[in-house]
């Protein structure tokens, strides 16, 4: 049991990133859910997708800082130096 | 990001206002760094995107009409000289290369299903960890990947990323789909070998 056959299953495939971004119709979140409460592949699709997901966001806000030499050479090339100081 | 967007003046930027300018460096200079580092891999490289992105804004912004927001825009430049670069060093990358829309769509069929969400929280928080995160992201195809920087790392709706990428938001969410699902199957192996041994 390694293939995802049903075609239920490849169906839903394609409403599953608007599904965890919580983007879908409540009629098609319902289809789904009730889809998933009988097929456990799904439902580890699902679940391990939106933590796929949620991985991902928790980690992207960490890293958003340019080293200060890379800075500085930045304001460099702009004519910046000026401005460096704040 | 967007607080401190809202707070630049487009006037005086267009103005040629230089401390306006240096204010605008610093609010997206961050996330724009990210980005190139995310796609290119190489700090150096980075940096290069990061510098001509702000050339190219500075030449410009005179023209910039406010139909995106200032954030899009740069975006949008900082992603076309990424790509740039990767032409040159790889010449097969192309953005706008159509995706084999229907016959490889078994590729993005799921195959692992291994359940690791209950794995403790601990094991996701170490370096090593976020590492494999790094890793995963970067064995996506440029095309896949840029999409998903944009939209799940640097927080842009579907909208913003189409016209960021001079995508339809139909193509952004296929591309966005098939990235998520290929990260998933990566993360599914990773994490999977750290689940308990259990069952048989
Ligand atoms: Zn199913």
């Amino acid at each position: 049991m390694s293939k995802h056959e049903h075609t239920r299953c490849k169906d839903l495939l394609g409403s599953l990133s608007d599904y965890v971004d919580g983007a879908l119709s409540e009629s098609l979140c319902q289809e789904i859910e009730a889809h998933v409460a009988e097929c456990s592949n799904c439902r580890i699709v699902v679940d391990t997708l939106r933590k796929t997901v949620t991985l991902y966001h928790t980690t992207a806000g960490e890293t958003a800082e340019v080293p200060a030499q890379v800075r500085e050479r930045l304001f460099r090339t702009l004519n910046l130096e000026d401005y460096l100081k704040h | 990001m967007n607080v401190l967007e809202q707070q630049l003046s487009i006037e005086a930027l267009q103005r040629g206002d230089r401390a306006e300018f240096a204010r605008m460096v610093d609010v997206f200079s961050g996330p724009l760094y990210r980005l190139a580092l995310k796609m290119l891999g190489s700090p150096q490289d980075a940096e290069d995107v990061l510098q001509n992105t702000f050339i190219k804004a500075l030449q410009n912004l005179k023209t910039f009409e406010g139909r995106s927001s200032l954030s899009t825009w740069l975006y949008r430049i900082a992603v076309n000289e990424a790509l740039m670069l990767l032409r040159k060093q790889k010449p097969e990358v192309s953005l706008t290369d159509t995706l084999p829309e229907d016959s490889e769509d078994t590729d993005y069929s799921p195959v692992e299903f291994t359940d690791w969400c209950c794995l403790p929280e601990e094991e996701f928080l170490t370096t090593e960890s976020r590492q494999a995160l790094d890793a995963s992201m970067r064995r996506l195809p440029e095309t896949l990947r840029v999409v998903f920087l944009l939209r799940d790392i640097e927080g842009l709706s579907i909208q913003e990323t189409s016209e960021a990428l001079g995508l339809t938001e139909t193509a952004v969410k296929t591309r966005l789909l098939r990235a998520r699902l290929r990260l998933r199957e990566l993360l599914s192996v990773y994490y999977g070998e750290r689940l308990p041994e259990r069952k048989g």
